[in-house]
């Protein structure tokens, strides 16, 4: 475990970047970048990516801004722990069909398709559901069994059972959360989602 | 399962956080800042910040307002007031806004509703909307403006799902402040034409109005404003009431789950026996 590890939360134009370092700045990290800069990136030990947006914007925002690579080369061949939440962690599957097909980093196997449901759920996913976790180390050590988290989407991420860590019941079960070695990625926003996303934050920066 | 949320509803006027009466009437509250960090404490499940002064002066949203008042904030927030172009959501985001609501604009500038669920995603736009009575059934009013305008909200709502809003708030005019309890009416004729989520708004007095919403309508989530601001632990004590009927979250360390309550919703007093047992818990503090 690194004493107070340094994180840097990719700000490519669609992300609530802010709240996520209050978040983490409330739990005494200062090391905190919000930034698109690749000098950032490389000296962070920790890597965020952000998400309210759209997919197709998203990508393209990544794209504009040049960080497939220098993503790829601190995620992948780096090994830093990458967390992504909401639309940053559809980022990690081949694509989605949000907007049209667009393909996505293609780090984690899966794709992402609309809330196909039972017209007597809402969509988008609105609000705070209790989700079940195979896998508990590191994002749930700290949290109680089945905890509450925010969610608000209208696309899910349909992934392996390998790489499926979490899901929550919504008619059917939608991905909460995915792991493929250090890449992790959240569908529920844990900078929102109080105490519990707040434990979440520090176990996966805990595990650096 | 997805629970039902229980929202708080800030009306900023000026700076400040106002009690609302019938929409004409504002009485001072206090500070956005301390009003969003007790009602995080107490355990909201979102709070959604509407700006009234920002649309009337013109000047767009107060970015420094909302940046200094949302630090302590982390359940989602949702900004509203004075939104007409879609830098102001980009400059919102980085304030601290995770959603933001557009009233004025879906009246007057619709086609940003589309622009914006486009770039930020439609579960990122709520559309709010003002009902007001009329003879002829219920009207879309104008605040701004204090005009009814000849829209329906059930149609209206609908015409905002197919914009690209991905919420709608709908909110009474008539019982704005009255503590009558929520428009039911008005409620289902916006959920029977919409299937995004709906936050039902507007007249609650306590946890059995609540309660009442959300069993008699499809309504995803009720919020109150004034109702909120003037007890001690307001929000815990309202959801472990209506805990007893609905499934909502309740995760607060005070959580009233063995309270009495009288016919008022207020505390009733323990055994002197119990207070007596409880003088001497020691209560860690949780460390996350």
């Amino acid at each position: 475990m690194k004493k107070n590890p340094s994180v840097v939360i990719i700000d490519y134009g669609v992300g609530n970047t802010y709240s996520v370092a209050n978040a983490i700045r409330f739990l005494g990290y200062n090391k905190i970048r919000v930034s698109d800069h690749q000098n950032d990136i490389r000296d962070a030990d920790a890597i965020i990516l952000p998400g309210v947006g759209a997919f197709d914007e998203a990508v393209r925002n990544l794209k504009s801004r040049m960080l497939h690579d220098i993503l790829g080369e601190n995620a992948l061949v780096l090994k830093k722990p990458l967390l992504g939440i909401c639309v940053g962690m559809q980022l990690l599957a081949e694509g989605s069909e949000e907007n049209g097909w667009n393909e996505g980093l293609n780090w984690i196997p899966g794709k992402v398709k609309k809330l196909e449901l039972d017209p007597s759920f809402a969509v988008p996913q609105v609000g705070w559901n209790n989700i079940v976790f195979s896998k508990q180390d590191p994002l749930f050590t700290r949290t109680p069994d089945q905890p509450n988290f925010y969610f608000d989407h209208s696309y899910h991420f349909e992934t392996t059972n390998d790489h499926r860590i979490a899901w929550c019941d919504y008619g059917i079960e939608v991905t909460a959360a995915v792991q493929k070695d250090n890449i992790f990625g959240v569908q529920f926003h844990p900078e929102k989602s109080q105490t519990n996303g707040l434990k979440l934050f520090r176990g996966f920066l805990n595990s650096i | 399962m997805l629970k039902k949320r229980i929202t708080a509803n800030l009306v900023v006027k000026n700076g400040l956080v106002v009690q609302s009466i019938g929409f004409r009437k504002y009485l001072p509250v206090g500070k956005p800042s301390v009003a969003i960090e007790f009602l995080n404490q107490w355990g909201i499940d979102e709070i959604i910040m509407t700006d009234i002064s920002a649309s009337s002066n013109g000047k767009g949203p107060d970015f420094n307002l909302i940046r200094n008042s949302t630090k302590k904030c982390f359940v989602p927030l949702t900004i509203g007031g004075g939104i007409t172009h879609v830098d102001h959501i980009k400059e919102l985001m980085q304030c601290g806004a995770d959603k933001i609501s557009l009233n004025q604009s879906a009246l007057n500038k619709p086609e940003l509703i589309t622009e914006a669920a486009h770039i930020f995603g439609n579960q990122c736009v709520v559309v709010s909307i003002d009902g007001i009575s009329t003879e002829n059934g219920y009207r879309v009013y104008d605040y701004l403006n204090k005009k009814v305008t000849s829209f329906t909200p059930g149609k209206f709502a609908l015409e905002n799902q197919q914009l690209g809003a991905g919420e709608i708030l709908i909110n009474s005019v008539d019982r704005d402040g009255s503590y009558l309890g929520y428009d039911l009416k008005l409620i289902d004729e916006v959920c029977n034409q919409v299937n995004i989520p709906v936050i039902a708004c507007g007249g609650a007095k306590n946890a059995n109005d609540m309660i009442e919403a959300l069993k008699l309508t499809s309504a995803s989530a009720i919020s109150a404003g004034n109702f909120f601001h003037f007890t001690e632990h307001s929000v815990n004590i309202t959801k472990a009431i209506i805990k007893k009927e609905l499934d909502v979250r309740i995760e607060t360390h005070a959580n009233y789950a063995e309270s009495m309550f009288d016919s008022n919703f207020r505390l009733l007093k323990k055994e002197d026996q119990l207070l007596e047992q409880l003088l001497y818990l020691h209560i860690e503090k949780e460390i996350i």
